[in-house]
């Protein structure tokens, strides 16, 4: 007894306990994975030919041309504008609709409209509305500020609700208890429970407004996307890459600041 | 006396105030300044509901025999959500561990895999898409190729972030017993850090299922190469099925992606 336990060599634990399911994971997985690469028509010959394309790409990327700076710029400023105004509209729009779909405030009739609208408008990737909005509206600022809005009204409404869902009720019902209509019972009871979460969530939507307002413009939805998506399609990679770096600044910029104002809320 | 009764109770003192003003002061500049100098064409605003109507017309009723070829179009669109995922989990490991305070062998190493995760994290799928394109020609691979290089910053960062919480206590235990490195890190870290990895590739695969519905847009394989086809060819009822399918998708990608995580973790 004693013998057998000592001379046992220890064995880590898998992952997942059960040896049957183990396998069957595996199996499925490795022949998932053959049938799939092959699925994909590969054509290695053209693959192969990947690689001197690549070197020629960096050739012609390196050094990067500002040589035209006011349209960067001017891109730049447009994706910018277009982030603050879609942002302004969609976190005002966020609050009836995240009200409206928090389960202790609302009803069920218009909590099930509120939560419809969200997953309408948190499941299509922006840059697909926005072609749908670019054909609907014709080119330019216009459909990707709406893009913009539609997008971050179904992030911010769903994660706003979610905030509202875990509010304590005990402050809701003591406002009620003072008499305060329904209106009043949002603005003391539910608002000041909710505000920090409220600016963080708008920051953090400029954030990814901004990041969106950037590639949008691939579609024809304004911002310094178009200017991007030009000189891909002139090979003017140095100039892409110019774009790409100011692209990639302003977000890191953008994402820096959102960080400190979300961690001095919390 | 009487002058504690008559001060009126304030939240803010008047610094505060202050400061507060200021902020809302600097962000309504900033919205007016955004606001006012936006070129935005005015008559196409005033025509967009007309507009917008007009196309809805033409969209409806969606063509359901348009499934036909949206299926296996449907199909290739989740290989390469999947096949990408696969491919960033892996790649995404070294660079998580030399991203880690803890476990990088040289802050160097951990420079350079912050200059790739960053790299990765800030350039959008569809530029990636576009560069791949350039590479490997139109098509899945340049697609899966985008996607994994967008998702390895992601992953990298989320690892390297649980690998740097990790409880020091059993790392420690392991090399006691005499283990050497390798053996530290997978009996020390790697268990501590697995479900962490499990849930954030399934919450990648859930991420990847809508980008790889976009990236054909550009070229790089999937449905949306049938979308833009059927745009440029006007078939608008073609084009409500498809974005009908993608939705359906989708919800059915968040929908494993929930209940699986929720079994795992």
């Amino acid at each position: 007894m004693v013998s057998s336990l000592v001379s046992k060599a220890w064995k880590k634990e898998h992952f997942i306990k059960n040896p049957l399911i183990r396998w069957i994971i595996i199996v499925l997985g490795v022949a998932y994975l053959i049938y799939a690469l092959n699925d994909m028509n590969l054509n290695l010959a053209r693959m192969r030919s990947g690689w001197p394309r690549a070197v020629d790409f960096f050739h012609r990327m390196f050094p990067p041309d500002y040589s035209r700076w006011s349209m960067i710029y001017k891109g730049v400023a447009e994706s910018l504008q277009m982030a603050i105004i879609a942002t302004t509209i969609s976190i005002l729009l966020a609050i009836p609709l995240s009200l409206g779909a928090a389960v202790n405030i609302s009803v069920k009739f218009i909590y099930v409209i509120c939560r419809a609208i969200i997953v309408a408008a948190r499941s299509f990737p922006p840059i697909l509305v926005a072609i749908i909005f670019v054909k609907a509206f014709g080119f330019g600022p216009f459909p990707g500020i709406i893009t913009l809005a539609f997008t971050a009204l179904g992030f911010m409404g769903k994660l706003l609700a979610e905030a509202i869902e875990n509010i304590d009720m005990g402050q809701v019902e003591a406002i009620r208890a003072t008499g305060a209509n329904w209106f009043k019972v949002q603005l003391y009871g539910v608002a000041p429970q909710v505000l920090p979460r409220y600016v963080g969530l708008s920051i953090y939507l400029l954030d990814i407004n901004l990041r969106a307002s950037t590639i949008i413009g691939i579609v024809g939805a304004g911002g310094i996307g178009g200017a991007l998506f030009n000189s891909f399609h002139r090979y003017e990679y140095d100039t892409a890459l110019a774009i790409l770096i100011v692209i990639i600044a302003v977000v890191l910029v953008m994402e820096f600041i959102s960080s400190k104002v979300r961690s001095r809320l919390q | 006396m009487t002058e504690i009764i008559n001060t009126i109770w304030k939240r803010f003192s008047v610094k505060q105030s202050l400061e507060r003003f200021f902020i809302k002061f600097i962000l309504l500049l900033l919205f007016i300044w955004a606001a006012k100098s936006i070129n935005i064409y005015w008559p196409f605003v005033a025509d967009a509901p007309t507009q917008g109507v007009d196309l809805l017309k033409r969209m409806l009723p969606p063509n359901v025999v348009f499934v036909k070829l949206i299926i296996p179009s449907m199909i290739e669109t989740i290989n390469i959500a999947t096949l990408s995922t696969i491919f960033a989990v892996i790649l995404s490991f070294p660079l998580a561990v030399l991203n880690a305070r803890n476990t990088t062998p040289h802050p160097l190493f951990q420079g350079f895999a912050r200059i790739i995760i960053v790299t990765s994290r800030s350039v959008n799928e569809l530029v990636w898409g576009l560069i791949f394109v350039v590479f490997f020609g139109p098509g899945a691979v340049a697609g899966i190729a985008a996607l994994t290089m967008r998702s390895l910053g992601f992953m990298a960062k989320l690892v390297s972030e649980s690998i740097e919480e990790i409880d020091k206590g059993q790392v420690e235990a392991i090399r006691a017993t005499g283990a050497n490195g390798s053996k530290v890190f997978l009996f020390g870290v790697l268990p501590q850090i697995m479900p962490i990895i499990i849930g954030t590739s399934i919450f990648r695969w859930d991420i990847n299922i809508r980008q790889s519905s976009v990236i054909g847009i550009v070229g790089a394989g999937g449905i949306g190469i049938l979308l833009t086809s059927s745009m440029n060819m006007f078939k608008w009822q073609n084009v409500s099925m498809i974005l009908i399918s993608i939705f359906v998708v989708v919800l059915a990608g968040e929908y494993v992606s929930a209940t699986v995580r929720k079994k795992l973790i």
